[in-house]
């Protein structure tokens, strides 16, 4: 499991790939808050492109931005989610928070 | 019924080894040749069980986590995570989905997903002497081969 991040301006990109549990969540966490919270950006992309595997703690991880991202009061965008993920994203309820790039849209 | 297949792990509750619990499964339920999103299924759910062994049962120690898995005629298989730590003095509300004891970072989805990915949950818990989580699942196998 790891994560890469790109800064640009206003925006900052965590390239996540691997498996997301919870053994690995708090790690990510901290890689994650880092840079956010030494300068908060506009917008938070979290890509799941790389993920192969998650269970609730990767919700737990997405949520937990999602605040962070509200209390600096920028936006949180969820990216690139493969189908096999989108059954436990799906029962968190994430889609309602509005986060979610267009799931319905890149077929299931 | 019997089982016409089994196995049995015991590991010490370090989160590392979440990842070895649901690999080990998944490889023991290959033989049924299940489909990759039932085995991604039930790699998440044994790895919720195992989660809550971890982040709750022992959440002031280490102890020891016992995990077995049974084949059954028709791809039947059932998956049982035991420990022997604090216990759940409300099954119920344990089982809610978003409610959680486990801090800001967890979601509070454990069993709302096990129970959305798997044919039946049991949970069973005595406050002070431990939880056993039974996981249900009916492997469709292509062939429907009885392993």
């Amino acid at each position: 499991m790891a994560v890469e991040l790109e800064l640009a301006q206003d925006r900052i990109t965590a390239y996540l790939s691997g498996e997301i549990d919870h053994h690995i969540a708090a790690q990510l966490r901290q890689d994650i808050d880092q840079p956010v919270m030494a300068a908060p950006p506009a917008l938070l992309v979290l890509d799941f492109g790389g993920v192969t595997f998650m269970d609730s703690s990767g919700i737990g991880l997405i949520m937990g931005r999602y605040k962070l991202m509200q209390e600096s009061g920028g936006r949180l965008l969820v990216q690139n989610v493969p189908p096999a993920l989108r059954k436990v994203m799906k029962v968190s309820g994430l889609d309602k928070l509005g986060v979610m790039e267009k799931m319905e849209d890149s077929g299931r | 019924m019997k089982s016409i297949n089994n196995m049995r792990l015991q590991f010490i509750s370090r989160s590392a080894n979440e990842g070895f619990a649901r690999t080990a499964v998944s490889a023991f339920i290959a033989c049924l040749d299940p489909t990759i999103e039932e085995l991604a299924d039930i790699k998440t759910a044994v790895s919720e069980a195992v989660t809550n062994c971890i982040v709750h049962a022992y959440a002031e120690e280490m102890g020891q986590v016992y995990l077995s898995a049974d084949i059954f005629p028709g791809g039947r298989v059932v998956i049982k995570i035991r420990d022997r730590g604090c216990g759940i003095p409300d099954v119920e509300k344990a089982m809610e989905p978003l409610f959680t004891t486990g801090g800001e970072e967890r979601a509070g989805l454990g069993f709302a997903v096990m129970q959305s990915l798997m044919d039946k949950v049991r949970v069973r818990s005595q406050p002070g002497k431990g939880t056993t989580v039974t996981l249900e699942r009916r492997i469709s196998s292509k062939g429907n081969a009885d392993a």
